[in-house]
């Protein structure tokens, strides 16, 4: 079984996928051989002064993903997140997450070596 | 007694007025420069160093062998300096506040201290006056832990030669600024009579209001600019106990790093009042507290 997290501005797959890491609005967890989804509140996340980005990589590292989807990562989030053995995939905004999804699974997504986004954004 | 002299806004004369306040009081005087991230009343003073240490915090190491991965510590950490995986601990000492709860919260007693310098404490004396300043350390992103220990050394200091301190405080109204000012006795609040002077000087004011101090205002480059940090004052009771003209020739005295207290009798005139006006407004506020007790 295979999950991955995708930074996304709603529950469903139809919903965006939410350009931001550490203060996204949430994260779709999806399991790519089911296609079922788990939605993961980040609201608590959005609002911490610093640190956001750990926060985020906490939350998706306990629920067992091997990848993220989002738009930017910032250098905390992924030297967190390559800690934890996450790939991630960047630059995915402007989708739905369904979309995200169906890119990653056709192969279309590559394993970032590094963060796009600078500290505290 | 100590008195800080700040600001809401940068460059209106703190660092000026500290120096040359410094120069005219009478007694054992401290003068300690609490800019930790750009300080420059040494400039001023030209003091002569006797010594100086660096300053730390305690940052956490985990010992990943006794790590349970309960995640007391990662869900205790506010600021996400510690943070637990459930397959590995991560540690992010620069953006640790020293608080030391993870250490205290291990059941599995896996956390232990490490130390993350802060910045550099230098103290010396500048004819005499006593001189104390923190230095933080270059990519430090935080100046309020380093503050707290130029503090702590201005207490011994004042514990071991009386006297009183003059604090140069790091502009604005964050945590820095408000750091600075807390244990004062009296705050001046240095400003120039312009819109970004006032609206500052307003922010400032009422950041600091609530720590119930008696305060005054000093108006630099008087002369410049409108009435309105007057008026605000006026409306306000806030006691205006200086006026410092707005003057080329003080502009050079401050470019060649001079204390303008001692560049003219009008001057030194100017701060040995402002000094009279800071003891009456302290001996003020300690007759009103004795009245309240």
């Amino acid at each position: 079984m295979s999950k991955i997290a995708v930074t996304s501005e709603g529950p469903s797959l139809d919903d965006l996928v939410d350009p931001r890491f550490g203060r996204a609005a949430g994260f779709l967890v999806v399991d790519l051989d089911t296609m079922k989804t788990e939605y993961i509140d980040n609201g608590q996340t959005q609002v911490m002064a610093q640190g956001a980005g750990i926060q985020a990589t906490e939350l998706v590292a306990r629920a067992g993903v091997s990848w993220v989807l989002s738009g930017y990562v910032g250098p905390k989030a992924f030297q967190a997140l390559s800690a934890a053995g996450i790939n991630v995939g960047q630059n995915l905004e402007g989708m739905t997450v369904r979309q995200a999804v169906e890119r990653f699974k056709a192969g279309g997504v590559e394993s970032a070596q590094a963060p796009n986004r600078e500290a505290g954004r | 007694m100590i008195v800080s002299v700040a600001s809401g806004k940068g460059g209106t004369g703190k660092t000026t007025v500290t120096a040359s306040l410094a120069s005219v009081w009478d007694g054992p005087v401290h003068a300690v420069d609490l800019d930790v991230e750009e300080p420059n009343l040494h400039l001023f003073l030209n003091p002569v160093i006797a010594g100086a240490e660096k300053a730390h915090m305690p940052v956490p190491v985990v010992e990943e062998a006794l790590c349970t991965h309960c995640g007391a510590c990662s869900d205790l950490c506010q600021f996400k300096a510690i943070s637990d995986l459930k397959t590995l601990v991560l540690t992010f000492p620069e953006m640790c506040h020293g608080c030391g709860g993870c250490m205290a919260i291990c059941p599995e007693k896996a956390i232990s201290r490490g130390t993350r310098e802060l910045g550099e404490i230098s103290w010396g004396v500048s004819g005499k006056v006593h001189f104390l300043m923190g230095r933080l350390r270059v990519g430090e992103a935080m100046s309020p832990p380093l503050m707290r220990h130029v503090k702590a050394m201005l207490g011994r200091m004042l514990d071991a030669k009386g006297g009183d301190a003059i604090i140069d405080a790091p502009p604005g109204v964050s945590c820095p600024a408000v750091n600075a000012v807390m244990d004062s006795d009296v705050i001046l609040l240095v400003t120039e009579p312009t819109p970004f002077g006032f609206y500052d000087f307003e922010l400032a004011w009422r950041a600091f209001t609530p720590f119930n101090r008696p305060m005054g205002a000093v108006i630099n480059r008087a002369g410049l600019g409108n009435d309105a940090v007057l008026r605000f004052c006026s409306d306000k009771g806030i006691p205006i106990l200086a006026s410092i003209p707005y003057d080329r020739a003080i502009a050079e005295a401050y470019s060649q790093g001079r204390i303008i207290a001692e560049t003219s009798p009008e001057l030194r005139e100017t701060f040995v009042a402002l000094k009279g006006e800071i003891q009456a407004l302290a001996r003020q506020a300690g007759r009103k507290e004795a009245a309240h007790a």
